[in-house]
């Protein structure tokens, strides 16, 4: 039996204020693909990352994550999908370790398994300074260590190649194709097409919240 | 009703409410008795109990419509939140002002720390409050919904002021009032009462537009531009 | 691999609060400076006749933890704007309501600890006795903490996402709780000179149905705030 597409996006809009960031979007996405999401900045791929997580209601539109309805039950959705954003959602004050352990209490798994996804983005497990010392590419690497934890059924990645040098950029890449190979349906926004058309089997432009043909 | 129809019936009903209002000024102001302990300055009363009864009354809507948004978002209805606490706190701070200045001839003080009184200064700060956070907040549903919140968390606190403040001033001497009411006082005050409540509802309607329509121009869809397809994953 | 009910979260929640105040602790030494230095400020304020000053000894004390709240209510939402934790939470996904119980039980437990620290300066400084029981003083400052917290926490969501922040957070917190400080700084009072007509008993209760109401309000209305 075939499954329902990972998401479905049907005439969604959204406003902040009185700026329009996205304008009637519709979107199909099968389960297992990997979406490129491409456009200058402020052309909405923030926001589309966004109202996909649930971080955001639309203005208007449906949003449907793996076959549940995100206006309705969008504790269910969070459950199965991560966002990878600017902001990295971790405690300055607390170690990547302490980070983790929080998570995963709260995922509702076992402690045990922050080390473990801690050193597979090669940070290490028994550095308990604080984030505020980390440099960029490791707090890049410990938001990444998030999705280890607990692989989601869909990664939305917004721009994880920022501020990482080449071999931080290699070492990401190889990361995601581990996610995307574990079956995650991932959908990354990047400025780094080469990396992202080499990871991605489906793309899409965005232009002032608009899909553009690209 | 058409528009020009209901401009019309507009003007007519703010002409009416501008009459009555002065008609009921010139009650209060000449046809009234002067009062028998107070003399004249118990005119002010005319003025200050409407005033604070449209507080009340525009305090009330105010929490009716932050309970109605929580429960289903509507525009109208946080407009008409944003004009009830604006008028709530004019016509509350004008009113306060009254009594004050009745106050000081009468008790020989300005200001008097009694329950009802010092609740309703404590309720003028807290709309200041409720106001400041809707100028503050850019976002239209946020600032509905923060300001929706913000009004019930004022409403429920009200009567927990008062009787607090009852409490607390039970250890203290309380100023009474003043007993019963001439049936000329009475008339005079009833045709004040509803010229203040016409009022308010002239005020209450147009500053609910001007909200309405701002709230309005924040929000419209726009049609899909030029160019744009349905993106389907090949 | 189930998610954690409302209690478990919240008590990940609520430890990791503390975690985070303590990590931190420089900020809360200046916190604690902060408020010992509003009670020297009230002392010089107004002036030196002693007595005076022991008479409003409670009141001193419940205006230096009042202002101290609002800097620290500031402190724990701003850590959690910094990288916008706070959303992380909820895409998690965690109940809002832990979140709620969690900030505010530690923002509670933070005043408390406040508070207890203010007494011993208070009883040196103005030279206050504690007339009634310990166990009566605890309980005030309990139920006057938690009520500094629940529309505290509230209102702190709010604010940290508004502009003016700063100002606008005091705003809209002190008319709300002059019920509480009334009733705390009054309680406060009797403990330090006595209670001959039995009134203490009255000022708690309303103290703590000032909790009950506020605690139940925050609940139900703190997942509606944080929503977007």
């Amino acid at each position: 039996m075939e499954l329902g597409p990972a998401l479905e996006l049907h005439e969604v809009s959204k406003r902040y204020g009185a700026q329009w960031a996205l304008v009637r979007l519709s979107l199909t996405l099968r389960r297992g693909a990997s979406l490129l999401l491409t456009g200058h900045n402020g052309s909405g791929k923030t926001t589309l990352l966004r109202v996909l997580a649930t971080a955001v209601r639309p203005s208007s539109g449906t949003v449907r994550v793996l076959g549940t309805d995100a206006g309705r039950e969008p504790d269910r959705v969070r459950a199965q999908v991560r966002l990878l954003s600017h902001a990295n959602f971790v405690y300055e004050d607390l170690s990547g370790l302490e980070n983790l352990e929080v998570l995963a209490r709260l995922l509702g798994i076992s402690v045990s398994a922050a080390p473990g996804a801690l050193e597979r983005v090669s940070l290490s497990p028994k550095d308990d300074r604080p984030i505020r010392t980390y440099s960029a590419g490791m707090r890049r690497r410990l938001a990444l260590a998030r999705l280890f934890l607990k692989q989601p059924a869909v990664a939305l990645l917004d721009e994880p190649f920022v501020e990482l040098d080449p071999a931080g950029v290699t070492e990401l890449e190889a990361r995601i194709r581990e996610l995307h190979a574990g079956g995650t349906t991932l959908v990354l926004a990047t400025h780094h097409i080469q990396q992202g058309l080499q990871l991605c089997t489906d793309r899409l432009h965005l232009e002032q919240g608009r899909p553009i043909a690209a | 009703m058409d528009v020009r129809m209901r401009r019309r019936v507009e003007t007519v009903a703010v002409l009416a409410a501008a009459c009555i209002f002065a008609y009921a000024a010139w009650v209060g102001l000449t046809q009234a008795p002067p009062d028998r302990e107070m003399g004249d300055v118990q005119r002010i009363m005319y003025a200050h109990v409407p005033m604070v009864q449209m507080m009340l009354l525009a305090g009330t809507i105010l929490f009716v419509c932050s309970v109605l948004y929580l429960f289903r978002a509507s525009w109208k209805t946080d407009a008409l939140a944003e004009a009830s606490a604006e008028l709530a706190l004019v016509f509350g701070a004008i009113g306060t002002t009254l009594g004050s200045i009745w106050g000081r001839p009468t008790w020989g003080v300005y200001w008097a720390w009694d329950p009802r009184l010092t609740t309703v200064a404590i309720l003028l700060v807290a709309l200041a409050g409720y106001l400041a956070l809707r100028r503050f907040v850019d976002d239209p549903e946020r600032r509905a919904v923060w300001a929706a919140v913000t009004a019930i968390v004022i409403a429920v606190d009200v009567p927990i002021i008062y009787f607090s403040v009852k409490w607390w001033k039970s250890l203290h001497q309380v100023q009474s009032n003043p007993g019963t009411v001439d049936p000329d006082m009475v008339h005079a005050l009833r045709w004040n009462i509803t010229a203040f409540f016409l009022l308010f509802i002239v005020f209450l309607v147009a500053r609910y537009r001007i909200a309405l329509a701002a709230r309005m121009r924040e929000t419209t869809v726009p049609e899909a531009g030029p160019g744009a397809r349905q993106a389907v994953a090949s | 691999m189930r998610l954690p009910g409302l209690l478990a979260s919240t008590w990940v929640l609520f430890r990791k609060d503390l975690l985070v105040e303590w990590r931190s602790r420089s900020r809360i030494n200046a916190l604690v400076f902060f408020s010992l230095a509003t009670l020297l400020l009230f002392s010089f304020a107004l002036g030196p006749d002693t007595a005076l000053l022991r008479r409003n000894a409670g009141g001193y004390l419940w205006l230096a933890l009042l202002l101290s709240s609002v800097l620290a209510l500031g402190e724990s939402f701003r850590v959690e704007r910094e990288n916008a934790a706070l959303e992380g939470l909820r895409l998690i996904p965690v109940d809002s309501r832990a979140i709620f119980l969690s900030k505010g039980i530690a923002n509670a437990v933070l005043l408390a600890a406040l508070g207890l620290l203010l007494i011993p300066v208070l009883v040196a400084l103005l030279d206050v006795r504690i007339v009634l029981s310990w166990g009566e003083l605890l309980a005030l400052v309990g139920l006057g903490c938690l009520a500094i917290a629940a529309p505290g926490t509230l209102y702190g969501a709010i604010a940290s996402h508004a502009r003016a922040r700063d100002v606008l957070l005091p705003l809209l917190l002190f008319p709300i709780l002059i019920p509480a400080l009334v009733a705390a700084a009054k309680g406060t009072a009797l403990v330090f000179e006595g209670d001959p007509m039995g009134q203490f008993p009255s000022w708690l209760t309303l103290l703590g149905s000032f909790d009950v109401i506020y605690w139940g309000l925050g609940v139900v209305l703190f997942p509606r705030v944080i929503e977007e």
